[in-house]
């Protein structure tokens, strides 16, 4: 008998805490469907976002956020309604692109032969500025260094022709 | 000295090949990840009120057309090749069904009976569907095989030609 009054006692607070932590994790799943409900600003701003990086399929170079098409419009309230239902940016993302390609992505994934247009630009600012050093390293050496030996014959030509059209 | 000599034409190398690269390929071809998918299943109430959907179509190939009244010439070039291979096709099993996307519903009305469609027609509210098969524009032909998967995408209008080798195909394979 008080053997068993721990185990009994050990039992209760197991099952006490277990329905506490139930009970607290109920509510932390609810809150943020409580939050969303109260706020549709935010809902907008979660739409736009999410938008804003998927590519309007018919237009050039807009995202479906920014662009005033039909279709856009109708992917905003898809957007929209995929967010209501709980989707994360990634899975709308994911749902675009499993029916248009990487194309519905505005930014291309930083990942294998798309690497070069992340990587290219830096690459041609790395060298360029590498030549810019390079030649104004040049344009210092040769002021630092003066100007080359004129040949006196030479100098002695320009000097006689610039006093024969000074004479004339 | 020498490897300076060789440093412009080695670093020129690979801007020619991405060049030819980008040269190569073809701008505007932008291939559909869902070729020789699952089809997504999808649900049309056609203009005669009658409910559609893939699910309930299993075993049958489908012709999936997008199309809109506003979409000339295109829509209206296909129009009776559509119309005219569902007729020679229905007895052998095809099925042909039109969306009609982004458009007013007196002019698709219009439309179909301009053609005279007498396969299943119905609007895309919201661009669904349209959206649900990456469409880009109209007009777009799905061709659906009888395990419900895409076998081809077709962009523009349609020839005769390809229509045939296209439903032969679907129709040739069980």
């Amino acid at each position: 008998m008080n053997r068993h009054a721990p185990r009994a006692r050990n039992r209760a607070g197991v099952w006490a805490t277990g329905f506490l932590a139930t009970g607290l994790l109920g509510l932390a799943c609810l809150l943020p469907g409580f939050a969303r409900a109260a706020a549709p600003a935010d809902l907008e701003d979660r739409v736009r976002e999410i938008a804003s990086e998927i590519r309007c399929v018919v237009c050039q170079n807009l995202s479906v956020a920014d662009s005033p098409s039909d279709l856009a419009k109708e992917m905003r309230s898809l957007v929209r309604e995929l967010v209501q239902q709980g989707k994360s940016p990634k899975e709308i993302q994911d749902y675009f692109v499993s029916r248009y390609g990487e194309f519905a992505l505005l930014s291309p994934p930083k990942r294998g032969f798309n690497l070069l247009v992340w990587v290219l630009p830096f690459l041609a600012i790395g060298v360029g500025a590498w030549v810019v050093y390079l030649v104004v390293r040049r344009w210092t050496e040769s002021s630092v260094t003066g100007r080359p030996p004129v040949d006196p014959a030479y100098a002695e030509r320009v000097r006689r022709e610039l006093e024969e059209r000074e004479g004339h | 000295m020498t490897w300076k000599k060789l440093l412009i034409p080695l670093a020129s190398v690979p801007v020619i090949l991405l060049l030819a690269y980008g040269f190569w390929t073809d701008p505007k071809a932008i291939p559909s990840p869902l070729v020789q998918k699952a089809a997504p299943d999808f649900r049309l109430a056609d203009f005669d009120g009658k409910e559609l959907s893939l699910a309930g179509l299993k075993g049958t190939p489908v012709v999936l057309n997008f199309w809109a009244s506003w979409c000339y010439p295109a829509c209206y070039d296909e129009a009776p090749l559509l119309e005219s291979t569902w007729r020679k096709f229905k007895d052998q099993g095809l099925m042909v069904v039109g969306v009609d996307i982004q458009d007013k519903e007196p002019n698709a009305r219009e439309f179909i009976k301009r053609f005279n469609f007498t396969f299943p027609n119905g609007p895309d509210p919201g661009s669904k569907v349209s959206i649900d098969y990456g469409v880009y524009g109209v007009p777009e032909t799905f061709f659906i095989d009888r395990q419900g998967r895409i076998a081809y995408k077709h962009v523009g209008a349609l020839s005769p030609a390809l229509m045939e080798e296209q439903v032969q195909a679907l129709l040739k394979g069980r």
